[in-house]
């Protein structure tokens, strides 16, 4: 089957603007496929380039080398398949909620409507029906991740790339969250590429979990199958004993790169 | 007793009313001297002059393009013709400098090349004391409105421009992404994002674009004109009457506040979706 994203062997080295001989390799020949339907999550040290994978992904960012496949063809430019969730606040503050969520409806054009419409239902599903007036300011944190989400799958992306949405909620509104975007892609089964440093969080969402490499020059040093089963619960699914058993493995295969990755930016301070 | 008139948010307006009323009885004692009187005018004197402005004589302004007059207009009092020349003037070179300003901002901070190569030349001519371009444009342009309009143009395109630039610049790169991931092109970016991220810089530059329109109108009637209210002040100042040119720049200042709320106005309403510090109601 054509994998929904494919990376080909990827590398991204990046340049200093003032002084050519100063280059840092972010990622270096790594390759990664993600099945449609599939829901991966890649985990890896603070400052690894997980980041930079994404936006390869997204067509945000040239790699230096390889190359990007999206559903077979060679993708060139912005990846339109894709809905991107960014860590960042990425709301624009001067459009109220619902305006934000079609926003990319209204790029798309067709009748202003309808897509308002489809905004509202959307609105509900993120539960936050009435709120389409307020203003991103307005707002609290998890509510602004849940409008990001609705404006991001309002769009009906065939891919959704993920770069550490909910790090910044608490741990009660992250796990409503998980579980609204487990709820939603279960629905759907479009294909996920998720980011993230919390370990729980990516064995309780995913198929599959690709463990990176500290940087610089990071690189896939493990890939494991979550067989768990479905639909899940991500409070209640750590209980589990399976979900201990795949923790213990993957945390020996991270644990040693987190504290590379640490030694290394105390060095560099 | 004292506990009513302790300067307090409450009586915020009694307190800024005693200290103008204060201002005036130390000037109106103060001129009591008739030298001092020469040289700051007397209070009572110069509301005599507005007052007798706004209600006494008369005026006529011809409207009209080139050589052809399109209407004349008749006015009751003698003030009136000159303010209208005045405003007229400040309002079409805010109007002109602002959309030159956001217009050639936009397209400079978006074109990094023409931003490069026309740089020196911008720097320069920001630095030009442009008030000495007056003389100049008196002579390509007249003595009517439009050289003032060019002089007060100068002066607010720059401050308009370099807050447009900037605003553009400082777009957060995040909404930037975000807006391409959701299909945005170069056009619908420039509408959705450039511009409503620029419009808050615009908008503090408006309130000091607004009076410096009014300095262009004014400095360029002073050095050359035969109505407005800088042509009164010139008279006025002929022939040492003080008096005379206080009031002018009574209702000089009059209407530039009456103008800059206009343009508060304004931006309350455009700029609603800003978070403001303490939006709880104490009850």
């Amino acid at each position: 089957m054509t994998p929904a994203l494919f990376l080909d062997d990827i590398s991204c080295t990046f340049v200093s603007k003032d002084d050519r001989s100063q280059r840092y390799t972010a990622v270096a020949n790594t390759t990664l496929a993600i099945a449609p339907g599939e829901f991966v999550s890649v985990v890896g040290p603070t400052g690894c380039g997980k980041s930079t994978l994404l936006n390869v992904g997204a067509g945000l960012l040239q790699p230096s080398t390889g190359s990007v496949k999206v559903f077979g063809s060679e993708l060139k430019g912005i990846n339109q398949r894709a809905g991107y969730m960014f860590q960042a606040e990425a709301l624009m503050p001067w459009r109220s909620a619902l305006q934000n969520v079609i926003a990319g409806l209204q790029y798309r054009g067709g009748d202003e409507k309808q897509a308002e419409e489809l905004g509202q239902q959307w609105l509900a599903r993120v539960g936050l029906k009435g709120f389409g007036d307020r203003y991103p300011h307005q707002l609290s944190g998890g509510m602004r991740k849940r409008v990001a989400l609705a404006q991001t799958l309002v769009m009906d992306p065939d891919i959704i790339l993920m770069d550490e949405p909910f790090s910044a909620l608490d741990i009660q509104t992250r796990q409503l969250m998980e579980n609204e975007v487990l709820e939603l892609w279960n629905a759907k089964k479009k294909a996920v590429l998720f980011i993230t440093h919390d370990l729980d969080e990516a064995i309780a969402m995913s198929d599959r979990v690709v463990v990176l490499s500290a940087g610089p020059a990071t690189h896939p040093i493990g890939e494991f199958i979550i067989d768990l089963p479905r639909p899940r619960d991500v409070a209640e699914i750590r209980t589990h004993p399976r979900f201990v058993e795949l923790h213990q493995q993957i945390w020996a295969v991270l644990r040693d790169e987190v504290l590379k990755g640490y030694q290394q930016q105390k060095t560099a301070a | 007793m004292w506990k009513l008139f302790k300067p307090s948010h409450k009586n915020l307006r009694f307190w800024q009313l005693l200290l103008l009323v204060l201002v005036l009885v130390v000037w109106h004692v103060a001129t009591r001297n008739e030298q001092t009187a020469f040289f700051f005018g007397e209070p009572l004197k110069v509301a005599v002059r507005i007052w007798q402005w706004f209600t006494v004589g008369g005026g006529s302004l011809d409207v009209g393009f080139g050589d052809t007059t399109f209407f004349t207009l008749n006015f009751p009092a003698e003030i009136y013709s000159h303010l209208l020349i005045t405003l007229t003037e400040t309002v079409v070179a805010f109007v002109i400098g602002t959309a030159l300003g956001l217009g050639i901002g936009l397209w400079l901070a978006l074109s990094p090349l023409a931003s490069a190569i026309l740089d020196p030349y911008v720097k320069a001519a920001n630095a030009m004391p442009r008030v000495i371009l007056a003389p100049i444009f008196g002579m390509w342009f007249g003595l009517g409105i439009w050289s003032k309009v060019a002089l007060a143009v100068t002066l607010v395109f720059f401050v308009v421009f370099f807050n447009v630039y900037q605003g553009v610049k400082e777009v957060s790169p995040v909404v930037l992404a975000n807006a391409r991931m959701l299909g945005a092109n170069a056009r619908q970016l420039l509408r959705t994002v450039y511009l409503p991220s620029a419009t808050s810089w615009v908008f503090s530059s408006l309130h000091t674009s607004i009076g410096l329109a009014f300095v262009g109108a004014v400095v360029g009637e002073y050095l050359g004109s035969a109505r407005g209210i800088g042509y009164l002040i010139l008279q006025a100042e002929g022939s040492f009457d003080v008096n005379t040119v206080f009031a002018g720049i009574v209702v000089l200042t009059a209407f530039a506040l009456v103008l800059d709320s206009a343009v508060g106005l304004i931006e309350k309403r455009l700029m609603k979706w800003q978070p403001k510090t303490g939006e709880t109601e104490k009850l």
